[in-house]
């Protein structure tokens, strides 16, 4: 059902080792983690541990989706997917509201979450990066400012 | 005795700054205190390209670095990690060169890669480099943020080892 093009999850991958996150050491992970209790982080691995849970949160990255829809896409009853649900709001990955006679699900604040964080991580690869193309371009500009004193001469 | 005045003069104040602009779209900022020539020299000499673009903290080796900076050629980067069993390559083409100004390139290792714009601008003697990485799609850009979690089952094995040895994997409930 999820199906992520292979080319894509090569590309990921490399992505991730140019890349490589902090989230990987066990310590940063274990810094987040005291923000949080020991419940709160079991809710959290059980509700990644399906494959139907985490496919719904792949699905509700693409767009918003109602749980009918959910349902009908991993060919599952009403009632099925809405444990499903119940499961991934408890762990704050997916919110839920009612409009009308619709339950529309998008992903919650546990998301946007990571998403900033990963968007600071690759903040600081660039701050990384362009503090050693400083270093570079100081060297530049020492080397006009000799260059520049050898034509005066 | 270089090395110590580059300490002295330690420019490193200026700001990074990363921000999804757009379902689409990453940009990053950051100021450099030199003119545009010496930071676009900087960006397409591969001599000096090679000396900055892998910081060493990402733990990366390149091992081999092409750049034929002109509209319509390519660019190729390899990649060692101790991570990846094989070396990693990145390629793609110039589409626009403006000498002192402009760069936009593919990222062509995969058909969800970016296509992304350098624009360099000067001002009292200062450069303003503005970075954007615009992917085909929305999804293509989440996927690329979703990486975070392809990592995780292997976060979750150290983690467990820790936890393990610290001895709290006894769950209290």
């Amino acid at each position: 059902m999820v199906n992520t093009d292979t080319d894509a999850a090569r590309h990921l991958r490399q992505r991730q080792l140019y890349f490589p996150w902090p989230a990987v050491d066990a310590h940063v992970i274990l810094n987040r983690m005291a923000q949080y209790s020991q419940a709160r982080f079991n809710v959290s691995f059980a509700a990644l541990s399906d494959p139907v849970r985490r496919g719904v949160l792949e699905q509700l990255m693409r767009a918003d989706a109602s749980v009918t829809v959910l349902a009908e896409r991993f060919h599952m009853t009403l009632t099925g997917m809405r444990k499903h649900i119940g499961v991934l709001e408890q762990a704050e990955l997916v919110t839920t509201e009612k409009v009308g006679r619709v339950r529309s699900c998008k992903l919650g604040p546990r998301r946007l979450e990571e998403e900033a964080a990963w968007i600071e991580n690759y903040r600081q690869l660039w701050a990384a990066r362009f503090d050693a193309l400083d270093t570079v371009i100081e060297e530049l500009k020492r080397k006009e400012k000799r260059d520049g004193r050898k034509k005066r001469e | 005795m270089v090395a110590r005045r580059e300490n002295e003069s330690a420019p490193t104040k200026n700001r990074t700054t990363s921000e999804r602009k757009s379902a689409r779209e990453l940009v990053i900022t950051r100021t450099f205190d030199a003119p545009v020539r010496l930071v676009f020299e900087a960006w397409t000499t591969p001599e000096l390209f090679r000396q900055w673009w892998v910081p060493k903290s990402s733990g990366a080796t390149l091992l081999s670095c092409e750049q034929d900076v002109r509209v319509g050629g390519s660019y190729r980067l390899q990649l060692a990690h101790p991570r990846a069993a094989t070396p990693m390559t990145f390629f793609g083409r110039y589409l626009e060169v403006v000498p002192n100004a402009r760069l936009v390139w593919t990222n062509d290792e995969s058909a969800d890669g970016a296509v992304t714009t350098v624009t360099f601008e000067e001002k009292d003697g200062k450069t303003l480099l503005v970075m954007r990485e615009l992917y085909p799609s929305k999804q293509a850009l989440d996927m690329t943020i979703e990486g975070m979690d392809e990592a995780m089952p292997e976060t979750f094995e150290q983690l467990d080892d820790f936890l393990v040895t610290r001895g709290v994997g006894a769950e209290r409930t």
